[in-house]
């Protein structure tokens, strides 16, 4: 029986950092195409870490990271750039919407680092405003939006170049409980909608409750909380 | 899958970065273009005037020379024997020769050029010297026009016909060589240059009316075979004649102002570094300012060239748009300054030409390349500093990758410093200072360079402590914190003020050295001086010297002696030297006691550093034939650049028996009336003479010096005021920025409970001992480049030297500007940062 296609396949990561102090050894994952992975964890203990290391902006100490049957320790740093211009997808606590650019040229800013067309980057940058429901403000620029908007605009850029791997660091962190609920619901919808494999990391029991698994981050690596 | 490059797939992503950038803050693109526009224009206006003047007075040169190939050419103002000319027409390629006279003349205050010529042997060898009658009805009534060969016929060049506002048929007294004679203006000379102000006689009349018969001061020649006529002339020429080629002659005329306008084109790029300086300031703040978003992007999938590029390619819009309105405004400047200051910008070196802005397409071209580098360059630092950072960090705390424990290198400054001394003192180049120069900008940025090393050394001490009040404590731990912000706020206002602190103790040294020279050689009451080749003769000299009142009067010769012919000559002077003790004598070096036998000369020290003339050594020159003089000593003398030698005046007399003297120096008896006795002495002259004749105190004489010399540097201390100016308006602008981008921190720090008035004390602070830095930096560099300038520039370029005086007065004042200046900056920066609440200072992306 087969289940759905593995596009993260993390095995027997490690890493200490300067001190020095041994985050996580061990860690292994594997996220398939259409799920949200939740990973938990204290302040300090490596979650962003984690995430800079799936992102390819950090390297393990030991054990692999393969992206869509790619792995990560075979690349050189132009490699790992271009793969995260093609295949992963990001989410910030802070928004990063670049207050200069349009929303519309915010949610294309992936597109267009691949690729000169800038018609095809508009019509898909209008479609991902409509399906996080602000198709009608791609004109205007980050000031005219409340916090809740400006990360649905974070979600939109995020999904725009169809990315095999969707990475969230907090996606929630600076928004209220009511907004933050369908900021969540929102993004986890893409992730299943778009087919990517999505990792969230947070603090919050609640908004882990979207996704599809739990996991807890510790010295040990990952431990399951909760699973489908 | 393919590799694609990513910059080009990226461009996309690109172009909105840049294009988003300039839309939100124009005024930072619009100051840095201004920067380089102001560098583009002054370097590029300077430059056309200097080639415009040059090519004016290479025009009046070849108009008097009549652009012959070759020449035989006197070696000073007393001619040759006339019979050279027989022996040199007969010689071995010679096709024709043609014989000129050559005077100084004046028409009234008109001065012109007075060559006399055979009118039949200049039409073969120099054309354009041919005067040409006029011919139709519009000539006048007088139908007696004045042929070639007329006595009494002059023939004037246009240049000459506008300046003494006569017509064809104008009757107008020509005085030359103490002869004042009434000539008629017969005719034009079509062919003659249009700024060569000359007129043209007949040989046999010019020397007879003017007073030199049998002598000559030029042969002309055409000639079949060149090679062979050199060889045949160089046996026949008499030691006061020099065989001329036109090369020689346009590297004699421009060698002597080269100097100069070498100097004035690297002055005028201090302003065009300045700016360079003041776009990498701004684009550094730029850099940081958008470090996050750079992080974003790179986070995204732009490659690190990708974020080297948005920041280059800001660079090079920068730069093209300042050298293209550098350019433009260059011209508009060269046309002022032209009509305003004339074709010397008051150096002296091309009076009485009138220029017009000649346009140089390779000029323009080498300054919008200077223009696009200094932007290209200003932007290449920060762009790899934006391209070096990681951004994970930077998405995650931007404000916190500063470290107060990062000690800051020195060696890259000591290297630059270290590498610009050796460079300093390296010899000339063809006469120019080149390898000064390169000294100077090496050290300029080692200077800059270690800004940060200087302000984290000059400030440790007060971080150790800091006070009691917080906004100082603040202040002082921000700055120690972070030098690297400081400096980039100060590297364009260090650079200018370390090269106006250069400029300025260069021209108080120079001033003052040259005020200390003329208060020793102006020893005498009063100061006579005949013009236009006038001369007191020995009977005028006696009726002078029977004045009551006058206790010793001094008369002199000075005349220009060709040494090599494709150098200026030097001044020949001839004065009762009496032993050496001569006032004009302002010895620093002699020889030890000379034997009796030989001939003293005392050489100055631009003549002595031009040939190498050293004391006790034997030198033969072009006086009487050839003759033998022994240098007796070096003396300092900052009137003639291109070199002088003194005799004493009975040598000289013995030598040459030219008894004419054109210069008088009086000793008055004490307690006489020098204006008084100035006009006795006026009433004394025969009637001819008395117009000639310019009577002068020394205090008059000083003074005009001094306003001479003002005015040639009256471009150098614009050019510093623009380079301070540009330097003013970076440190303003950086400062402003920072302050601006620093919102967040004043808004967490009002959180905390600062008022507003704290916050303001502590910008004030900060920027005080932000613009103190800079002085203090800027004012300690530019007093070495100081010595560069004054050691090995100055007498590299014109051959003198001189000690160093330093512009106290000046160093005070641009201290205080700088800073007042930056601490005002930053505390307007400051209210307009603090204008919002506080809450919304501190919230992210709106």
């Amino acid at each position: 029986m087969s289940g759905p296609t593995i596009l993260l396949d993390v095995r027997a990561l490690g890493k200490s950092v300067p001190g020095p102090r041994r985050l996580f050894r061990q860690l292994d994952l594997r996220v398939g195409a259409g799920e949200l992975v939740a990973i938990i964890g204290e302040s300090g203990v490596g979650k962003s870490t984690l995430l800079n290391i799936l992102a390819g902006l950090d390297d393990a100490d030991e054990g692999s990271v393969a992206i869509d049957g790619t792995v990560l320790a075979t690349l050189d740093e132009a490699a790992r750039t271009r793969l995260r211009r093609e295949r992963i997808g990001f989410v910030f606590q802070a928004f990063h919407i670049l207050p200069y650019l349009t929303l519309r040229q915010n949610v294309a800013l992936p597109l267009a680092l691949v690729s000169p067309d800038a018609a095809a980057a508009d019509a898909r940058a209008i479609a991902m405003l409509a399906a996080v429901g602000l198709g009608d403000r791609g004109a205007g620029y980050a000031r005219d939006l409340s916090g809740g908007e400006l990360q649905r605009v974070a979600i939109a850029r995020a999904l725009a170049h169809r990315p095999a791997l969707i990475l969230a660091d907090e996606p929630t962190g600076n928004l209220d409980p009511e907004t933050a609920a369908r900021v969540l619901a929102l993004f986890a919808g893409a992730v299943r909608d778009n087919g990517a494999a999505g990792v969230m990391v947070t603090h919050s029991d609640a908004s882990a409750a979207v996704a599809d698994r739990v996991l807890t981050l510790g010295a040990d690596g990952l431990v399951e909380r909760r699973g489908r | 899958m393919a590799a694609e490059p990513g910059l080009l797939s990226g461009r996309l992503a690109l172009g909105w970065l840049i294009g988003g950038e300039w839309r939100f803050h124009p005024a930072r693109f619009l100051t840095t273009a201004v920067a380089i526009a102001v560098g583009v224009a002054l370097g590029f206006a300077v430059h056309l005037v200097n080639g415009s003047a040059l090519a004016s007075f290479d025009g009046a040169v070849r108009g008097v020379n009549g652009a012959a190939e070759l020449s035989i050419r006197a070696t000073s103002p007393l001619g040759i024997d006339e019979r050279l000319y027989p022996r040199v027409a007969r010689a071995a390629a010679i096709v024709d020769a043609s014989p000129v006279v050559r005077l100084d003349a004046r028409v009234g205050a008109v001065r012109l050029t007075l060559l006399g010529i055979d009118v039949i042997r200049a039409g073969a060898v120099t054309p354009s010297l041919v005067g040409l009658p006029p011919r139709g009805p519009d000539t006048g009534d007088d139908p007696d026009n004045g042929s070639v060969f007329d006595e009494a016929s002059l023939f004037v060049s246009r240049a000459a016909l506008a300046r003494l506002r006569v017509a064809v048929g104008d009757r107008v007294t020509v005085t030359a060589n103490g002869h004042a004679v009434l000539l008629r203006v017969a005719g034009t000379l079509p062919a003659a240059d249009a700024d060569a102000a000359i007129g043209v006689m007949d040989i046999a009349a010019a020397q007879w009316r003017f007073g030199r018969l049998g002598r000559i001061d030029r042969i002309d020649l055409a000639l079949s075979d060149r090679q062979v006529a050199q060889a045949s002339l160089a046996r026949l020429l008499p030691a006061d004649a020099v065989l001329s080629t036109a090369e020689a002659r346009d590297a004699q005329g421009s060698a002597l102002s080269r100097a100069y306008r070498v100097n004035l084109d690297m002055l005028a790029l201090v302003a065009l570094l300045t700016g360079g300086f003041l776009v990498y300031s701004a684009q550094s703040l730029s850099v940081a300012r958008r470090q996050r978003a750079f992080a974003l992007l790179r986070t995204l999938g732009m490659p690190r060239g990708g974020v080297v590029a948005a920041v280059v390619v800001e660079g090079v819009a920068i730069g093209i748009v300042g050298a293209v309105a550098g350019l433009a405004a260059g011209c508009g400047l060269a046309w002022a300054a032209l009509r305003w200051f004339g074709g010397d910008l008051g150096g002296g070196y091309f009076a009485g030409g009138a220029a017009r802005v000649v346009f140089q397409p390779a000029a323009a071209a080498g300054f919008f390349a200077l223009g696009l580098l200094a932007a290209v360059l200003g932007s290449a630092i920060p762009a790899r500093a934006a391209a070096r950072a990681a951004p994970a960090a930077a998405l995650k705390n931007a404000g916190d990758v500063l470290d107060p424990r990062r000690p800051v290198a020195w060696w890259p400054a000591a290297v630059l410093l270290a590498a610009g001394g050796a460079a300093a003192l390296l010899p000339a180049i063809g006469g120019l200072p080149l390898f000064g120069f390169v000294g100077m900008a090496a050290m300029l940025a080692g200077g800059v360079a270690g800004v940060p090393w200087f302000a984290r050394t000059l400030l440790a001490l007060l971080a150790r402590h800091p006070g009691r009040s917080v906004p100082a404590q603040l202040a002082v731990r921000h700055l120690h914190g972070a030098p690297g912000e400081a400096a980039t706020a100060l590297c364009g206002i260090v650079a200018s003020t370390a090269l106006m602190i250069a400029m300025a103790t260069m021209v108080t040294s120079f001033r003052g050295a040259v005020d200390t020279w003329l208060g020793q050689v102006l020893g005498a009451d009063l100061y006579l001086r005949a013009n236009a080749g006038a001369s007191f003769d020995p009977a005028t000299r006696a009726r002078l010297a029977a004045i009551p009142g006058v206790e010793r009067l001094a008369f002199s010769r000075q005349l220009p002696l060709t040494i090599a012919a494709d150098r200026p000559p030097i001044s020949l002077i001839a004065r009762p030297e009496r032993g050496g003790r001569d006032p004009l004598l302002v010895l620093i070096d002699r020889a030890p006691a000379l034997p009796a036998t030989v001939l003293p000369i005392w050489v100055s020290e631009p003549a002595q550093r031009l040939y190498g003339w050293d004391p006790g050594e034997t030198i033969t020159l072009p006086i009487a034939g050839r003759t033998r003089f022994t240098v007796a000593g070096v003396w300092r003398d900052y009137g003639r650049q291109a070199g002088a030698v003194l005799v004493d005046e009975a040598d000289y007399q013995r030598l040459t028996g030219d008894d004419g003297r054109d210069e008088v120096s009086a000793m008055l008896a004490p307690g006489s009336d020098a204006q008084a006795i100035g006009e006795a002495m006026t009433a004394r002259l025969p009637a001819g003479l008395r117009g000639q004749v310019e009577v002068t105190q020394p205090a008059a004489l000083r003074r005009l010096a001094l306003t001479l010399f003002d005015r040639s540097f009256a471009v150098t201390y614009l050019l510093e005021a623009v380079a301070i100016l540009v330097g003013l308006a970076g440190v303003a602008a950086t400062m402003s920025a920072q302050t601006i981008a620093r919102e967040r921190e004043f808004g967490m720090l009002r959180h905390l409970g600062l008022t507003r008035g704290q916050l303001g004390a502590m910008l004030a602070t900060e920027g005080a001992m932000v613009g103190l830095t800079g002085a203090l930096a800027g004012i300690g560099l530019g007093l070495v480049l100081a010595q560069v300038l004054i050691h090995v520039i100055n007498p590299q370029s014109f051959n003198w030297t001189m000690t160093t005086r330093i512009p106290v007065g000046t160093l005070l004042g641009v201290a205080a500007a700088l800073t007042g200046a930056a601490a005002a900056t930053a505390v307007l920066a400051g209210r307009r940062a603090t204008a919002r609440g506080a809450v919304q200072s501190v919230r992210e992306d709106w």
